[in-house]
């Protein structure tokens, strides 16, 4: 079970008191009337599917019922951050791979030194 | 003052009320008994919402209580307990009959700013389980960490219990309190049962608050 920092409660709890709520991030447009179908039909049903990083809201359903959002890594579902609502994440996909290849260069380099192939 | 309509749920003295675990007889050990449950029964529930620098001024002055701002916090006085929910909400719990005639007074001295407060006394009751071993009932029931490291008296959380949710409290060394929802009681109290028992759980039956002697109050749709 994962342990989910709630932002508002400032306490780790427990994955089951959480709901997962789809991606975060998206912004109605702000005229719909003089939207696109296709702009429209974008903000309605298309959602990002990332392999890597991404921003998801959730809600702490059984706890203080707020919502807030997660960057969480698609790959190996680990949490990066959680943030509040109205935030803008610290940790995104570019920055993300960055220290991705920070990690990969490091380990490369401790492979070589013990002969372990990659 | 906003314009909102508001009525005394218990407008007749000695009205008929039933708890929700009217039906459940106590259970006593044969034995030793190390966990004691009891259901504090009819007593008022509030729900506060707002912005807490808006409310903070007005609880203290009315109920005499400092609002809980930190998340987690319970704070008991000698009208009740007033305990942080959310950022923005809060749950008071007074004497049975007292509700209403606190809620006016909030509602007066918070005047117009922008807050709400509802009574959800039939929709909630309190169960307080107590004993050394109370502990262990609860660790058994809820994902929480209940340990006194990370559980001291004067905390509250709303998490799982049993598979149902519950507000958890700590209220004393060996005492703590449940709010379970009105529906879920007899689940909650059934699973308390069988958990308690290998510690001989000791169950009575709703303990009736005194009911206080109220000034009737005459307009019972106040709006103002």
């Amino acid at each position: 079970m994962f342990h989910i920092y709630c932002p508002y409660c400032a306490e780790y709890r427990e994955e089951e008191e959480f709901h997962p709520k789809g991606q975060a991030h998206i912004a109605r447009p702000a005229d719909p009337t003089a939207s696109s179908d296709d702009a429209w039909g974008d903000y309605l049903f298309f959602r990002d599917n990332p392999r890597g990083v991404h921003h998801e809201l959730w809600v702490h359903a059984v706890g203080c019922r707020k919502f807030f959002n997660i960057t969480r890594d698609t790959r190996s579902y680990a949490i990066l951050e959680t943030y509040r609502m109205g935030e803008q994440p610290g940790v995104t996909a570019e920055t993300a791979t960055l220290a991705e290849r920070d990690i990969e260069r490091r380990t490369s380099d401790t492979a070589t030194i013990q002969g372990v192939p990659s | 003052m906003a314009r909102v309509a508001q009525f005394d749920p218990h407008p007749v003295q000695g009205a008929a009320t039933q708890s929700p675990l009217h039906h459940r007889a106590a259970s006593k050990p044969s034995g030793d008994s190390r966990v004691t449950l009891v259901e504090l029964a009819f007593l008022d529930h509030l729900v506060l919402r707002g912005e807490p620098q808006g409310l903070a001024a007005s609880v203290q002055a009315v109920l005499g209580l400092e609002l809980p701002v930190e998340p987690q916090r319970l704070v008991i006085g000698e009208t009740g307990s007033l305990q942080w929910l959310s950022p923005d909400e809060w749950l008071l719990i007074v004497a049975a009959g007292e509700g209403f005639r606190l809620q006016r007074e909030l509602r007066e001295a918070l005047g117009d700013s922008h807050f709400s407060i509802v009574d959800v006394s039939g929709g909630q009751t309190l169960l307080e389980l107590g004993g050394e071993r109370a502990i262990d009932v609860l660790m058994k029931s809820t994902v929480y960490d209940v340990d006194p490291r990370a559980f001291p008296i004067g905390k509250g959380v709303t998490s799982v219990f049993a598979k149902a949710t519950a507000v958890i409290r700590r209220v004393g060394e060996e005492r703590w309190e449940l709010v379970v929802r009105r529906s879920f009681a007899d689940y909650c109290l059934r699973w308390l049962l069988d958990a308690g028992e290998e510690y001989g759980i000791d169950y009575r039956p709703a303990k009736v608050a005194a009911t206080t002697p109220r000034a009737a109050v005459a307009d019972t749709e106040t709006v103002s």
